[in-house]
């Protein structure tokens, strides 16, 4: 090959090497989903998924951190959307651009980026001792909530802001009122937007190990009141393998855990595309 | 008799002033054409006729407009019913991503309008009005978006006429559409002046000339002559206008 090289040769390069980057990428992730799955799938069994630990998780199964998973997450998404919704509409459609906005936008953006410990060591704080709700589903869902509410405001803005302003002038036009035309027209538009960002903290909820274990506590009974501290997948997958107490039963969780983020993007992908189709 | 009466009309984008103490009177079930070059001003003048540039921060207008008489810009006016009375079709067919039905149907609900059989009729009087009622009439459930530009036209238009309004104001509608498609959104314009107060906005010289029964000429946001389009276009009073419409603008 002669320098300078040929653009069409450049090309080729170009295209040869951007090619191994994305075989490497898809390789190093699979590599680490069949490791976690090579070590975890055997211990899964449906005694695994449906008995409580016993022997602090040596023996039985993972049952109660499943509940606990599940409960912390349903409670902090049911705080943290409405209120991340509501914040992005009044941003960008009740509010006229300026500093205020841009206060609360760079506030949110900020929290995006706090280590989720601080944010554990914060309900710690507020939640367990000042407001004395002790370890419990209640503080660490609220913990959840707040640090999931800055992705659920940035998605969901960008989801509102995409909707064209011609649905918006049109619906104003007809003599829709500021809130038909939010309610009508741009939260229908903006919804797949808005579930990604969802989603997105679902995933995170799901794999969050630090700011729960502080807030929520590592309880192994099935909970039974807000006020129960429960203990979540990631935490118990995060004792068992720190604590050395059974690394096989360490895998199986994190098998779980696995599965479980695949199967809700999965099932998001689907519920969109029907969406989609629907309505556009 | 006059639908539409403007007097002193002047906005400001922030210290830009669009347009300058305009003054003009619309006739009633007429179509009145506004020309002239790209900037002018004759979107911003469109939409003082229903208040849309109320919704734009830094846009101010000052004057009157008169609408059967009534202050349009008065405090106590309802705005929801004055949009309702004074209809838009914009420049881009722009029907949400539902159904026809729904496209149709979404100005009574703003309304809150919501008997069946008032739903009903109108649906069928707006289609059938922009003349989409045989192609469409057993489709209503499938996607706006899934129809030909002209269509969705049609069918904005339509959306704008299910509530009933009594003015409609047409932005460029044809500017998206293929000669032919114009031909017939014209013919379909000499339909609804029957019934409706129309101002169109146009780009299109001949189209104001085939349509429209009074043409305003606006430059640099005054309105330089309106009148019979016949005169405008044979004698304009203005060497301006003559300039333009000879095609010696510029
Ligand atoms: N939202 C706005 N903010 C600031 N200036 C604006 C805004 N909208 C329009 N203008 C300015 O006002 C003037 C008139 O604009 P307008 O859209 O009314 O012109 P027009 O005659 O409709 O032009 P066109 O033929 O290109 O559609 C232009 O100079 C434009 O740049
Ligand atoms: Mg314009």
């Amino acid at each position: 090959m002669r320098w300078p090289l040929t653009p069409r040769q450049e090309q080729a390069i170009v295209r040869l090497l951007l090619l191994f980057l994305t075989a490497l990428s898809i390789f190093i992730l699979a590599f680490i989903i069949f490791f976690i799955l090579r070590h975890g799938l055997p211990v899964l069994s449906w005694e695994f998924l449906v008995r409580n630990p016993r022997e602090m998780g040596k023996e039985g199964g993972i049952f109660s951190t499943i509940i606990g998973t599940i409960v912390l997450i349903i409670l902090a998404l049911t705080l943290a959307t409405p209120l991340g919704v509501g914040t992005a509409i009044f941003l960008t459609e009740y509010t006229p651009e300026g500093r205020l906005t841009r206060i609360i936008r760079f506030g949110s953006e900020c929290l995006a980026g706090i280590p989720s410990i601080i944010f554990g060591l914060f309900g710690f704080i507020l939640f367990v001792t000042k407001l004395k709700f002790g370890w419990s589903i209640l503080s660490g869902s609220l913990t959840l909530a707040f640090m999931i509410l800055p992705t659920i405001i940035r998605t969901s803005e960008e989801a509102i802001k995409f909707v064209p302003q011609a649905y918006r002038e049109v619906s104003f036009s007809l003599g829709g009122t500021k809130w038909q035309t939010v309610s009508r027209v741009v939260l229908p538009s903006a919804l797949p937007g808005i579930a990604t960002g969802v989603i997105l903290s679902i995933g995170r909820s799901i794999g969050e190990t630090a700011a729960v274990i502080f807030t929520a506590g590592s309880a192994l009974r099935i909970p039974d009141s807000l006020f129960s501290s429960t203990r979540t997948m990631s935490v118990h997958f995060y004792i068992l393998a720190r604590e050395g107490i059974s690394l096989s039963k360490a895998y199986g969780t994190a098998a779980v855990l696995l599965i479980s983020i695949l199967s809700v993007n999965i099932f998001t992908y689907y519920l969109m595309n029907r969406f989609l189709r629907k309505y556009s | 008799m006059i639908s539409i009466e403007v007097k002193n009309l002047s906005v400001f984008y922030g210290s830009f002033q669009a347009l300058k103490n305009i003054n003009i009177k619309i006739e009633r079930q007429k179509i009145s054409a506004l020309i002239g070059p790209s900037g002018c001003g004759k979107t911003t003048f469109l939409r003082c006729l229903n208040r849309m540039n109320d919704l734009i921060d830094e846009a101010r207008v000052v004057g009157e407009v008169f609408i059967d008489g009534l202050n349009i810009y008065e405090e106590k006016v309802d705005l929801l019913e004055l949009r309702r009375r004074v209809g838009m079709v914009f420049q881009r067919p722009n029907p949400f991503p539902l159904s026809i039905e729904d496209n149709i149907l979404y100005g009574l609900k703003v309304h809150r309008i919501n008997d069946p059989k008032i739903m009903e009729e109108r649906l069928i009087k707006s289609l059938e009005a922009v003349q989409l009622w045989p192609q469409l009439k057993n489709q209503l459930r499938k996607n706006a978006l899934t129809l030909s530009l002209e269509q969705q036209q049609r069918l904005c238009l339509a959306r704008a006429l299910a509530v009933e309004p009594e003015i409609l104001l047409m932005d460029e509608p044809c500017s998206a559409l293929d000669p032919i498609a114009t031909a017939r959104i014209e013919e379909l314009m000499f339909e609804l002046k029957k019934k409706y107060t129309i101002v169109i906005v146009t780009h299109n010289m001949q189209q104001a000339a085939r349509v429209s029964d009074f043409t305003g000429y606006f430059l640099l946001g005054e309105l330089i002559e309106f009148g019979e389009t016949h005169q405008i276009f044979t004698a304009p009073a203005d060497k301006r206008t003559e300039d333009y419409i000879t095609g010696r603008y510029g």
